[in-house]
């Protein structure tokens, strides 16, 4: 075929549909490869192994004025023995970006060493950065065990 | 759109210049340029490797506790996991299947001869890179069958006389298979053997480039009888898209063997349970394992293991120097490198299939 020759216009569309189908068909492959891909790039949900109760120490591992950190599922929380003898549980990740708390036995009070943030032992937001107070747990002891539970929803 | 930016970029970096030697390059064609395809095919199949390779790194953990969970993790949970592991798999089975079928149809092309003796021995140490990567990489998901193959495959390393011992121990991270040869399989199987790879395929492929095709001498001679039965074909676009073609037929069987087979991962290795019945490595080892089988416990006062690993090395390197006993002067001499190339053929296929189906 003569290059400076015009092909007959069903040449053409002859032309033009093998491209459309050459093209359409690669694009359909790359398609079908990337999507698995890209779904695979996604991790799959984690698992909150922990459920809604855990055993967060043995009675006597805190003394009145301390705190500790134990684990809630996959997140810390903050089992606290006040200097008035009662358990308090909360949320260890501080609600500004995520820090852990710890408890400040100077301060009586909840304290974040990332940002200075400073809660209450109720968990409320009392002064530095964060936003929100902690989620609070409910605590009970079961013989000699300190049970933590989520709060049920009332 | 395009063409405009094709056109820009060409105006800056000379991009016609750069591919203009691709312009003038050609392709002999005969009835045996078919077989040029496989190599073609093997690189396409280490790109796959390359590529799922990466994403299996997502996910995958090394070491002795987390390997196998891991693996599982990936099949069961991740979305599509099972496939790209299924195509990690499989893909390494066909590229060393591919290899295998290259370097059999370079022997037997006689594409091997001078000038291109380099491009052979660069080869045969990509084929024996290539088993490399098969054999650590089968350790990687931590089960049974690996285990034990590790186990056997260090052992005969450390059957080598003097530096044996001290082989068995670098490769194992200790005198056992344990997570410390774990931890090195991995770091050869994603480090170590990657970038020698490459580096060796960037030489393999420039030699190529720079000599071009051989014509087999049958050919050639046939050529030279009659001028005008020389047939060649643009490198680009006429061959490219030929091998393109290759490329996706190869990718169609891939995924058909990937989706309708997928590979399982057995057992979780465990040190202290006895092998199981009937272990074998894979068939690509499997005519090596075969012949070591074979060799009495004793031949004269050497040990059969250390004669048949000493050997199976020998025949090895004499391989991979192959070009360099064929002088290009004497019809002679190249007989009998067919007759040997047929025997190795014979040889390779009969103790696997023997392999396969002795007890």
């Amino acid at each position: 075929m003569c290059a400076d020759q015009a092909p007959p216009p069903h040449d053409a569309s002859r032309r033009r549909a093998i491209e459309i189908f050459l093209g359409g068909g690669i694009l359909a492959s790359l398609a079908s490869f990337l999507y698995p891909v890209l779904r695979y790039f996604v991790p799959p949900a984690v698992v909150d192994l922990g459920g809604d109760e855990v055993v967060a120490a043995k009675a006597g591992d805190l003394k009145p004025n301390s705190g500790k950190i134990f684990r809630f599922g996959s997140h810390p929380g903050l089992l606290i023995l006040g200097s008035d003898g009662a358990y308090r549980a909360l949320s260890a990740t501080c609600t500004h970006l995520g820090c852990t708390v710890q408890y400040r036995s100077d301060l009586r009070e909840i304290w974040c060493a990332c940002h200075n943030g400073i809660y209450d032992l109720n968990g409320r937001n009392v002064s530095g950065p964060p936003p929100r107070p902690l989620t609070v747990f409910d605590v009970h002891e079961r013989g000699d065990e300190i049970v933590v539970s989520r709060k049920r929803e009332a | 759109m395009l063409s405009s930016l094709i056109r820009w970029l060409d105006e800056r970096l000379d991009l016609e210049g750069l591919i203009a030697p691709f312009k003038h390059k050609t392709v002999p064609t005969h009835r045996f340029s078919y077989w040029y395809f496989f190599g073609g095919v093997t690189l396409f199949l280490f790109i796959i490797q390359v590529l799922t390779g990466i994403l299996l790194l997502l996910y995958y953990r090394p070491g002795a506790n987390e390997a196998y969970e891991s693996v599982q993790y990936i099949m069961t949970r991740v979305q599509f996991g099972w496939l790209i592991r299924s195509i990690h798999a499989w893909a390494a089975n066909l590229m060393i299947f591919t290899a295998f079928v290259h370097m059999f149809s370079v022997l037997f092309l006689k594409a091997y001869r001078k000038p291109r003796e380099l491009t052979w021995v660069t080869g045969m140490l990509l084929l024996f890179l290539v088993m490399g990567f098969g054999f650590s990489g089968y350790l990687l998901p931590w089960n049974t069958l690996a285990f034990f193959a590790t186990k056997v495959g260090t052992e005969m390393a450390g059957q080598v006389p003097f530096v044996g011992k001290a082989m068995m121990i670098f490769l194992r991270g200790g005198p056992e298979v344990t997570g410390a040869t774990l931890t090195r399989f991995f770091g050869f199987h994603v480090a170590v053997l990657p970038g020698l790879v490459t580096v060796l395929i960037a030489m393999h492929l420039f030699f190529v480039q720079r000599q071009g095709m051989s014509v087999p001498p049958k050919i050639e001679a046939e050529w030279i009888a009659n001028p005008s039965a020389r047939r060649e074909m643009k490198f680009f676009p006429n061959f490219a898209l030929r091998e393109m073609m290759a490329w996706y037929v190869a990718m169609g069987v891939l995924g058909a063997l990937a989706a309708f087979f997928p590979w399982n991962l057995s057992t979780k290795a465990d040190p202290f349970i006895s092998a199981p019945a009937g272990i074998k490595p894979e068939w690509y080892f499997l005519f090596m394992f075969q012949t070591l089988k074979l060799i009495p416990s004793k031949v004269w006062f050497v040990d059969g293991e250390v004669l048949g690993i000493l050997g199976c090395s020998l025949v090895g390197l004499l391989w991979m120097l192959l070009p360099f006993f064929e002088n290009d002067k004497a019809g002679r001499s190249k007989a009998w490198i067919t007759g040997l190339s047929i025997f190795a053929l014979v040889y390779v296929v009969g103790m696997s299939v023997y392999g396969y189906l002795a007890q």
